[in-house]
């Protein structure tokens, strides 16, 4: 306590989003949204120490093995193998260093490998739909997986999720925290998705729609899209209490 | 440079297959230094049902009231590192044990009251939810961030001792109703 006590606030601060760039909580289309969304307005607080620091993770949890969604020990996966990669960067352009990215997704017929999944299309015993990376030096990250599959669920009449991988990233602080799903470029089925369209923004949304990436593509053995990855940066404005 | 951050999605139903690895029920191995509490509560919906497939993750300073930002999260090592992830069970419950953390600084240098930072996710939020945990105490009618929540709604980011079960702290985490739960923007 003898340390914290007296010190002055002096926490560079994060920026706010920018406008109509992340989705509402309440969004009608999307109908689970309807009884969790709050209904009262957020309360606008200062960013503390509590916000500006966040955990930090041990390399310990990536392995070539976390990188690589495409293998189990007892055989390939079925579907397209991809490569998947892209950097990610701050707000401010700022690689960030050794992020961790958690990923999961359907495999290649659309079913994810969890009880919840009533999908009638088949598992596959070698796709667990899960996989950790963390980003280099330069901010960059890559693992091979299968491509999903889209798949239907219940949101309302004849509802297909688009193709998609889940991304989780901490970044360096409480308040840079993303969790969001890349699509693929080309998908026709992006139009109709309420969890796509529930940005206002147009290019925001467009923003996760990764590119096919031609130079990353391995000859005879895997496609590749790129994706990066933008997380809240520091206000650049020097700030005095 | 200028760019502008990338759009939150859904954690949808099926998060359990890439964050379960993370999980935690105990934050504080044994020997770490401070008063042991568990905290535990529900997630309810607008309709006062409870939410089965939400996950909330929390951040704290230690009982010192310092950050362990330098001591890096590791499955294979328990150690103290202030983060926890804690998914709700089949009956929309959460549960971890922690230590009660310290005070720590706040705006213009005034002390905030022991804390949790919360972050509340779940299939049909399309983005994240930041709320706090306060611990019960006197030190809440103090604290500068409480201040500024509109006094008749601030008991809901304050746990409750439970009679009779000293060391536990009881919070639920009310999406909708008269006790929705104060949700934070920063």
């Amino acid at each position: 306590m003898k340390e914290t006590e007296g010190r002055s606030q002096h926490v560079a601060v994060y920026r706010s989003y920018y406008p109509g760039t992340q989705p509402d909580h309440l969004h009608t289309p999307y109908a689970s949204s309807v009884l969790r969304a709050p209904k009262q307005p957020l309360v606008r607080i200062p960013q503390t120490i509590g916000e500006v620091t966040g955990p930090t993770f041990s390399p310990s949890l990536v392995s070539a093995a976390t990188a690589d969604l495409t293998r189990q020990p007892g055989g390939e996966a079925l579907g397209q193998r991809i490569v998947v990669s892209g950097r990610v960067l701050d707000e401010n352009g700022t690689p960030v260093r050794h992020a961790l990215v958690e990923v999961w997704q359907a495999n290649s017929c659309g079913r994810y490998l969890h009880d919840g999944d009533r999908h009638d299309a088949p598992l596959d015993p070698n796709f667990t739909g899960t996989g950790r990376v963390m980003t280099d030096e330069h901010g960059r990250y890559q693992f091979e997986t299968i491509k999903p599959g889209a798949y239907p669920w219940r949101n309302h009449y004849n509802a297909w999720r688009p193709a998609h991988i889940h991304f989780s990233l901490m970044g360096p602080a409480f308040v840079t925290r993303l969790v969001t799903q890349m699509y693929f470029p080309g998908d026709p089925l992006l139009p109709y998705d309420p969890i796509f369209n529930c940005t206002a923004d147009e290019k925001a949304r467009n923003r996760l729609i990764s590119t096919f990436d031609w130079e990353k593509v391995r000859p005879e053995y895997a496609l590749a899209y790129k994706w990066d990855i933008v997380l809240r940066g520091r206000n650049e404005t020097p700030f005095e209490d | 440079m200028s760019l502008q951050a990338t759009t939150w999605q859904t954690v949808g139903p099926y998060f359990r297959i890439g964050l379960a690895h993370l999980n935690c029920i105990e934050m504080a191995p044994e020997g770490t230094p401070g008063e042991r509490v568990t905290v535990e509560g529900s997630v309810l919906d607008g309709s006062g049902i409870a939410v089965p497939d939400a996950v909330i993750e929390v951040w704290q300073a230690n009982a010192d009231g310092e950050y362990a930002a330098n001591v890096a999260v590791n499955t294979s090592v328990p150690v103290f590192t202030g983060f926890c992830r804690v998914p709700t069970d089949d009956g929309g419950r959460f549960r971890f044990s922690t230590v009660r953390p310290g005070q720590v600084p706040g705006p213009a240098g005034q002390m905030q009251a022991p804390h949790l930072a919360v972050r509340v996710m779940m299939r049909g939020l399309l983005r994240d939810l930041a709320t706090r945990m306060y611990f019960p105490g006197e030190m809440t009618a103090r604290d500068p961030i409480l201040q500024s929540v509109p006094a008749h709604r601030r008991g809901t980011l304050i746990g409750s001792d439970v009679p009779g079960r000293k060391g536990t702290v009881v919070w639920n985490i009310e999406m909708q109703g008269e006790r929705e739960t104060v949700f934070l923007d920063y």
